[in-house]
């Protein structure tokens, strides 16, 4: 009978959209799961014939028949997942196995399809998401700028692509010669003293300053005593749980009205019990921390560091070096500021720069230059090892695909584009709270912002539509929303990010778009609200669902081969 | 005589010849939102006022339940585990976490009573 | 510059809106004299050619893994990746999109990774998985926080064969985060023992071990059980899993793994993608992002990201760990790669695989002087020569051969391990390679 064709539950709108037989509307194709289209004999990869001309085996094992690799053999399991025929294929001799018995027999439950179909099948995916480049992506503290393709190509040099972690050094000196050039753009950039290039994420890096801070305590025989950590209100949610992971007891710190953090707020929580003050700067509000000079020195004073979370690195880079406002810890988000991609969610990068107090508590592993070469210190012991070293986070180097990239995002930029770059992400942010200022509403009141505008609900006040209802009517109009509902510190927010990426048009184009549903929402148009976001390729979807009776995995019987 | 009596964080407690059943506000459920998950506290467990006793979780949210009163738990609805949305639903009735027998019933002096909670809510928005 | 669209005509028109002079009036709250004048001590902007010459003398100076007979492991493994799979990646709205957050314009995303977690959870024998991890050694310190949680206990146990990177990383996690570790000695013939107690919450152990060794588990299981811990185990070259019984029919109640070997390339440690699985009843103390399957308004079978109130952006200092993200595009390679394979296609992937491995050993057996001492193997095992380990490696690449992973690079001060290497081959090991390796140990091993 051959593969089943998925129908899929007529759509249930109103008359003017209609319904097909396929559910399709024109390029807007549905797409089942590869469960539902696959099959476990289908593969669309072959593998080189294991016989060479000699009739022997290609590694000099001498086969019995033509198909026989030393494959697998199957023994009559049930064969109720469809699985039975494959074993026909793929019984083999079973000569030469050193695998002690271990071999998988029951079937797996996996899919394969032909490389046209699965072009196809990802093909089709891919078209029910927005990205960067399919328009502005404005979402607060995320800085969705381009991502440039010459770091695509870069990165998958053979040489940096198709090299091993653990090849012996004098084979990968390009590579560690990349590591320390990245370095050093960080290093100047950020007027730090040290990098630990190792985190994998911004998160991981959060951990990893904040362990060298941990670490730095213990040396001066002050772990157990600083157990406080001081965050704002306004902090991402990493901030605390990071904090909290390691041991720490996070006091609050509450921001002044005018939505920064005032050194005398600092000094009222500060005692001899705290370890550090997590600071984001500019804040997730968008702001600059005017008193972060003298709240680095209030927390140095009374013995304590400043660990500064770098998200919003993009409106200060070529500006403002961090390590000269005081800090001692700052992660720096790859794939924010220098242009990684996001890639639907990772793989990031989070490399940290420590100050001179926290270098020497960098985790292993690091780069030293000895002479003209290139060496990884791996261990804590051994030549040029540094005692103090705290270990490690993660397995091999770090993310070297992402150095790649961020290093050609920033040759190319060169200090002279950094600069403009962060001077042009302001100019954006403020350009669109200029524009809306008069239509949205702002929790601080009117006043210059950095790389990002906060925005809170209370233009919606009265309406009945809340900022949810906002963010999903802007989908209908062709973007994606901003960030919405943090920080938590705000009422509705919602944080736009526009980034160095926009042109004017762009701008031009999305604030007039804001300005028609502040209307519409105004005008009491709930309609357009309620039931958006009409025309993306699903309407709102059922969380609450998802979350009180979770399906996970796909649970079904794969289908049976074509006879 | 039953008397009830509301914490701060939108506890409620219902007293009754030294047993008090608790659970979570109305208010808390509608600004929660569809409740997807309830832990209950573990049975026969002895607590202060204000430890950690259960959590309410909703898509977009997940709210610890504390004990208003020092006690030991003698019964935890074992319904809710099962169907959260009771919550939602009768979040003041049959939806209650546990039961207590209170050590100390002077504790109760420093809730709210009903109106007092009320207005409180009122002025959190 | 090439990516920034504005003229110095539209900068002058939008100054203008805002209603200020220059764009340093826009960074007035920067302290006095924090504001640059000077730009930082860096190069210039620079236009692609150049940036392309720069970085390709680089990346020269490297010896890629294709060019040479190479047979390094360890935890990071030489596939071939299908042409398709580096080219569904770059597709732009999968490359360039967010964490899926909105969902109703992330199905793409959204139902990829449904699909990942379905084969993951297949592939381990597990009955979930999560969308992923950043990479093995992070899933691995992440599975021992879980297993921490879940029975109340504070104490890990690392059997002797966990890589020493990962063991190293839930050492790091567990000392600042106020947990033991009992960390066994790596002596390759006890890989697969442990002893546990009353305080023992978990037993990490890997399968294929760091040596390459492989053994059921099902005895270690039943013992870890007794004892009321859990089982963790980790995997490191995830092609072992269209050859080998799988962790959870032996008994696992957490499997992790390195994806790597799926879709993604070597590239010299990173990006690389953390597998994640175990059973239902755990799932709410599982870490990292999950996707659901769900309903929109019109009926409409759809994806969200799930149980979201065990992350960091909902429970903040109560989180179940502090992970912000996954590995989506490296999660999207392992999955296209998989479907490309298939169960048939993945099965005699492995077969090659190992076929590679035993006429890699059946080589090596010749030369004067080596011992193999891996009795069961996949793709991976360890020799033993009469010189140290490091010193046979350098001489090799001096011969333009990467022959394997001396045990003293991970291990640098046990002696007894100083003579091992750790010698890996794949699908991609042809039969001169093999040949090459041999004559060149010949010779080292002579001379």
């Amino acid at each position: 009978m051959g593969k089943m064709p998925i129908n899929f539950p007529a759509v249930r709108s109103d008359a003017a959209t209609g319904q097909t037989f396929t559910g399709n509307r024109g390029l807007a194709i549905e797409e089942p799961l590869i469960f539902e289209i696959g099959s476990p004999e289908t593969s669309g990869v072959d593998f080189e014939d294991p016989l060479s001309p000699g009739g022997e085996g290609v590694f000099g094992v001498p086969s019995p028949s033509k198909l026989a690799l030393p494959s697998l053999q199957l023994q009559e399991t049930a064969s109720a997942s469809g699985c039975g025929r494959e074993k026909d294929r793929m019984r083999g001799d079973f000569s030469g196995n050193r695998l002690g018995g271990l071999e998988r027999r029951e079937p797996i439950g996996l899919p394969g399809l032909s490389e046209p179909e699965a072009i196809r099948h990802y093909l089709r995916l891919s078209q029910k998401n927005y990205s960067i480049d399919s328009g502005i992506f404005p979402l607060g503290s995320c800085t969705m700028k381009h991502n440039p393709r010459l770091n695509e190509k870069m990165a998958r040099l053979p040489g940096f692509a198709d090299i091993h972690p653990l090849q012996p050094e004098k084979t990968v000196q390009g590579a560690l010669a990349l590591m320390e050039e990245l370095s050093r753009w960080l290093l100047e950039l950020t007027g730090m003293q040290a990098v630990a290039l190792s985190p994998k994420a911004g998160a991981h890096g959060e951990l990893c300053g904040m362990v060298a801070i941990r670490a730095a305590l213990e040396a001066r025989g002050e772990g157990a005593d600083r157990r406080i950590v001081l965050v704002p209100d306004s902090a991402h949610g990493t901030n605390p749980a990071t904090a909290a992971l390691l041991g720490f007891i996070v006091r609050r710190v509450k921001a002044g009205e005018n939505g920064t953090v005032s050194v005398e707020a600092v000094r009222e929580k500060l005692g001899p019990d705290v370890a550090a003050m997590m600071l984001t700067n500019p804040n997730t509000c968008g702001l600059f921390e005017r008193d972060i000079v003298e709240i680095a020195a209030a927390l140095h004073k009374a013995g304590a560091y400043l660990y500064c979370d770098g998200a919003n690195f993009n409106a200060i880079a070529g500006k403002v070096r961090p390590g000269e406002l005081g800090v001692d810890a700052m992660h720096i988000n790859l794939h924010k500021t220098f242009s990684t991609p996001h890639g639907g969610g990772g793989p990031g990068a989070g490399p940290v720069v420590l100050s001179e107090a926290l270098a020497p508590f960098a985790p292993l592993p690091y780069v030293v230059k000895e002479g003209q070469s290139y060496r990884l210190v791996e261990h804590q012991s051994g030549a040029g090892a540094q005692e103090k070293a705290f270990g490690r986070l993660t397995a091999f180097h770090g993310q070297m695909g992402m150095f790649v990239r961020a290093l050609a995002y920033m040759m190319s930029h060169g200090a002279d584009g950094i600069r403009q770059a962060s001077e042009d992400a302001v100019l954006n942010a403020n350009y669109v709270r200029a524009c809306l200022r008069d239509v949205l509403s702002q929790p601080f009141g009117d006043k210059p912002c950095m790389h990002e505008v906060l925005f809170d609900d209370h233009f919606l006040r009265g309406t009945g539509i809340s900022t949810l209802d906002f963010a999903k009517a802007l989908i209908d109009e062709g973007f994606h929303p901003m960030t919405v509902y943090f920080p938590l510190v705000t009422s509705g927010a919602m944080l736009v990010e526009p980034t160095e990426s926009e042109s004017k048009q762009s701008l031009d184009q999305f604030i007039a778009a804001i300005r028609d549903l502040a209307e519409a929402a105004k005008a009491g148009d709930t309609k357009r609200f309620a039931n958006a976001p009409r025309f993306a390729p699903r309407t709102r979807l059922d969380e609450t669902r998802a979350a009180r009776e979770p399906v996970l995995t796909y649970s079904e019987p794969l289908p049976r081969a074509a006879e | 005589m039953a008397q009830v009596k509301y914490t701060k964080d939108h506890e409620y407690i219902i007293v009754q010849d030294g047993t008090g059943t608790v659970g979570i506000t109305n208010y808390a459920q509608d600004k929660l939102g569809d409740v997807t998950f309830v832990e209950v506290p573990a049975n026969g467990k002895t607590v202060k006022k204000g430890d950690a006793a259960g959590v309410v979780e909703s898509v977009k949210a997940a709210s610890d339940v504390y004990s208003p009163v020092s006690g030991t738990i003698v019964e935890v609805n074992t319904a809710l585990p099962d169907k959260p949305e009771l919550i939602n639903q009768d979040a003041e009735g049959s939806a209650w976490l546990f039961k207590i027998t209170l050590s100390d019933a002077s504790e109760l002096d420093g809730l709210m009573d009903r109106d007092a909670y009320l207005a409180y809510a009122k002025e959190q928005g | 510059m090439r990516y920034l669209p504005h003229t110095d005509s539209d900068r002058r028109a939008m100054l203008a809106e805002v209603g200020v002079r220059d764009s340093d009036a826009l960074f007035a709250d920067v302290p006095d004299g924090k504001l640059l004048s000077e730009l930082p001590a860096l190069p210039r902007h620079q236009s692609e050619m150049a940036v392309e010459r720069a970085l390709s003398a680089l990346a020269s100076k490297n010896v890629p893994a294709s060019a040479v007979p190479f047979f390094a492991g360890c935890g990071a493994y030489k596939h071939h990746v299908p042409a398709t799979v580096d080219h569904i990646i770059q597709r732009s709205e999968f490359m360039t999109a967010y964490t899926p957050y909105q969902p109703e314009i992330a199905q793409g995303t959204l139902q990829y990774l449904f699909e990942f977690q379905s084969q993951v959870a297949a592939l381990t024998g597990m009955e979930v998985a999560n969308a992923s991890m950043y990479d093995g050694s992070t899933a691995a310190a992440e599975a021992v926080l879980m297993a921490h949680r879940l029975t109340k206990r504070k104490k890990a146990v690392i059997a002797g064969g966990l890589h020493p990177h990962y063991r190293a990383v839930i050492e790091t996690i567990s000392r600042y985060s106020g947990h033991e570790v009992t960390a066994l000695p790596a002596d390759p013939e006890k890989t697969f023992e442990a002893e546990c107690d009353g305080d023992t919450s978990c037993v990490v152990v890997q399968m294929p071990d760091v040596f390459g060794r492989v053994h059921d588990l099902g005895t270690l299981a039943v013992k870890v059980h007794a004892a009321g811990a859990l089982m963790v185990v980790a995997v490191t070259e995830a092609v072992s899993f269209g050859a080998l019984k799988s962790p959870g029919a032996m008994g696992a109640d957490i499997v992790i793994a390195e994806g790597q070997s799926i879709g993604n390339g070597l590239n010299f440690g990173g990006p690389y993608v953390g597998l994640f699985a175990t059973r239902n009843k755990f799932v709410r103390q599982m870490p990292g992002r999950l996707c659901g399957q769900t309903v929109d308004r019109d009926g409409r079978r759809g994806f969200v990201l799930t149980l979201s109130t065990r992350e960091q952006h909902i429970r903040r200092e109560k989180a179940t760990s502090n992970i912000c993200t996954n590995s989506g595009l490296c999660a999207l390679a392992f999955t296209a790669h998989m479907t490309l394979l298939g169960e048939a296609g993945l099965r005699k992937l492995a077969a090659l695989n190992h076929a590679a491995a035993v006429a890699l050993a059946r080589a090596l057996s010749k030369v004067a002087g080596v011992q193999i001492i891996t009795p069961h193997f996949f793709n991976e095992f360890t020799i033993k020569t009469p010189m140290p380990g490091e010193q046979v490696i350098n001489r090799l690449a001096d011969r333009t051969i990467i022959g394997g992973v001396p045990a003293s690079r991970l291990w640098p001060d046990d002696k007894a391990l100083a003579n091992l290497i750790v010698v890996a081959a794949t699908e991609v090991t042809r039969e001169d390679d093999i040949a090459a390796y041999r004559a060149a140990l010949n010779e080292v091993l002579d001379g």
